[in-house]
């Protein structure tokens, strides 16, 4: 088999399953879920890492090594950043309402 | 490549795909969201194993640090209002790193005995991530800026831009051709200053409320040059983790389009075709029927059924926390009363319930519009704080207005309407509401924090 072929054909199917899996994300989760998928494309961190590990030239390196803080930014901010969202929706309870956790009937569809 | 790795990259590659379907359910969010830092961070320890000789570990590994410390003091330190610029910003770094990537690939290949045995459909992958890299890494600053407000939030366009751009589109087609006949550095550099200046003029003619759309739009292009880094580099996690988010941020990206009632191209040329999305900008001087804290306090405390409309004013002013007193308060009154979410309430579809929800307003208050819109007609009171456009007749009534198509919130079919203000200037889109005008409505003026205070104590003492 062509190793061109190979390659498209992973392609394609990626982009199949990439719109098939979020196909019914509801509108609530738009904003996470950009923002999860932000991050997975941090993942050019390897390539940054992969090229800057190889390189023999000092231009080159100092190139690389933008490249990987960039790469880096991207990736662990965006995961982090996602998380901190997903916390909120996560946290149904009502956490002890901090200082001013009087009223507590409150709660439910009324 | 050792076997073992394309072994361990396929399943970072299965971790990403069930990491996006963990995103996109209630429940599973947040372990997608685990799943796929875990496959992240599992693929970029490798290459450290396995790559023989590996060269300037210690500096590599001081970059990386620097980029975790940035990375996580950003992710902690941002308000919730601003994370929309912030998850720009982190787009706009990673396409700013795919673009370096691909340049530096370049470098090795043309240092390479043969650079000839190179095929040419790789240069021209090169080419494309060079270009839609550094087009995502300029047009995500602007993005950041315009929602930062660091510059004007408004369209911006200037005589002869179709020109300019069409130059542009030009110029990078034909350094791409160059790349794949007679590759050289100072031609790859160029192509990446000529995707810089596209990228400012694709983003700068788009208006405030649409700004979020073109994250996501420049979102899913980083994927696409992930993925095209991932095949010049040989690497399948990178060609399928960049796949997956440049197709699921396309899907994404029409789903917001949708959920606003825009097509894309209208969004992100709509300005260039006569100023249709350019709006007032102005406060109007008509008049209006405004109340004191004290009158609204009354028509709230006896009513039945009460219906709050937030949008990003409520979050600006930080006023979440004490609108969740009010209603919890008229809730212990007896009152049925629910939130109205419109699909892009805030700044970015679902924005609004991650600040409700961080405010602690219980999931089941959070209506979504669809489910609320029938309600309206038998709402005595539709109280609107800090939003606008979501509630423009406008959308329903005049063809031709910027957000024309765009489903609302039906508040226009309750009894009473009542709208808190900072003032008359008009919503995101910049377009007036006629149903600040109309004889149901009252105004309530302040600060939404402030003014709810005042109302929470108006109420209180009933």
């Amino acid at each position: 088999m062509n190793e061109g072929v190979v390659w498209l054909t992973i392609f394609v199917l990626s982009v199949f399953v990439g719109i098939e899996v979020i196909s019914k994300v509801s509108s609530t989760l738009h904003t996470p879920l950009m923002s999860g998928a932000n991050a997975i494309h941090g993942i050019i961190l390897l390539g940054a890492i992969l090229v800057t590990g190889t390189t023999h030239s000092t231009v080159a390196l100092v190139v690389g090594l933008v490249a990987i803080i960039l790469a880096t930014v991207n990736m662990v901010g965006g995961f982090v950043v996602t998380d901190r969202m997903l916390q909120m929706f996560t946290r149904k309870k009502k956490p002890a309402a901090a200082a001013s956790g009087d009223e507590s009937a409150s709660g439910g569809a009324a | 490549m050792p076997v073992w790795v394309q072994v361990v990259y396929l399943f970072c590659a299965v971790g990403f795909i069930l990491a996006l379907k963990g995103l996109s359910g209630p429940k599973t969010a947040r372990g997608g969201n685990l799943i796929g830092a875990t496959a992240a961070v599992i693929g970029v320890v490798l290459p450290f194993i396995y790559v023989d000789n590996m060269q300037h570990v210690p500096l590599i590994l001081i970059a990386i640090a620097v980029g975790v410390v940035g990375g996580v003091y950003g992710a902690r330190t941002v308000q919730m209002t601003q994370m929309p610029q912030m998850v720009a910003l982190f787009n706009g770094v990673g396409g700013g790193a795919a673009a370096l990537v691909a340049l530096l690939e370049l470098h090795h290949v043309l240092g390479l005995k043969h650079p000839d045995s190179v095929g040419w459909f790789e240069y021209a992958a090169t080419a494309f991530t060079i270009f839609v890299g550094a087009v995502s890494f300029a047009g995500s600053l602007i993005t950041f800026a315009k929602l930062q407000e660091l510059m004007t939030s408004r369209p911006v366009i200037f005589p002869g831009l179709p020109i300019v751009f069409g130059g542009l589109l030009l110029a990078a087609v034909g350094l791409s051709v160059v790349t794949v006949t007679n590759a050289g550095m100072l031609v790859g550099i160029v192509l990446g200053l000529v995707g810089l200046a596209f990228g400012v003029l694709l983003v700068l003619p788009v208006g405030g409320a649409d700004v979020p759309i073109v994250i996501s739009l420049l979102n899913a292009f980083t994927g696409l040059t992930v993925a095209a880094g991932g095949y010049v580099l040989g690497n399948t996690l990178l060609l399928v983790g960049g796949t997956l988010v440049g197709a699921s941020g396309t899907f994404l990206t029409l789903l917001m389009a949708r959920a606003m009632g825009r097509s894309v191209a209208n969004i992100l040329f709509g300005a260039l075709k006569g100023g249709s999305t350019l709006g007032g900008g102005t406060a109007s001087d008509r008049p209006v029927k405004s109340a004191g804290p004290e009158d609204i306090g009354i028509l709230l405390a006896y009513a039945n059924r009460v219906i709050i409309v937030p949008g990003y004013g409520l979050a600006v002013a930080q006023a979440q926390h004490t609108l969740r007193e009010l209603v919890d308060l008229l809730t212990e009154r007896g009152i049925k009363v629910d939130y109205a979410i419109h699909p892009v309430a805030g700044r970015m579809p679902g924005h609004m319930n991650v600040l409700l929800a961080e405010a602690q307003v219980p999931y089941e208050q959070l209506v979504e519009m669809d489910d609320i819109n029938s309600e309206f007609k038998h709402t005595d009171v539709v109280l609107v704080v800090g939003a606008n456009d979501v509630v423009n007749p406008a959308a329903k009534t005049t063809p031709g207005a910027p957000i024309y198509g765009m489903p609302i919130l039906n508040a226009d079919e309750a009894e009473q309407i009542v709208f808190m203000k900072r003032s008359m200037r008009p919503g995101f889109a910049g377009i007036e509401n006629e149903l600040l005008f109309d004889p149901k409505t009252t105004l309530l003026f302040g600060d939404a924090k402030d003014s709810l205070g005042k109302l929470l104590k108006a109420v209180e003492s009933l």
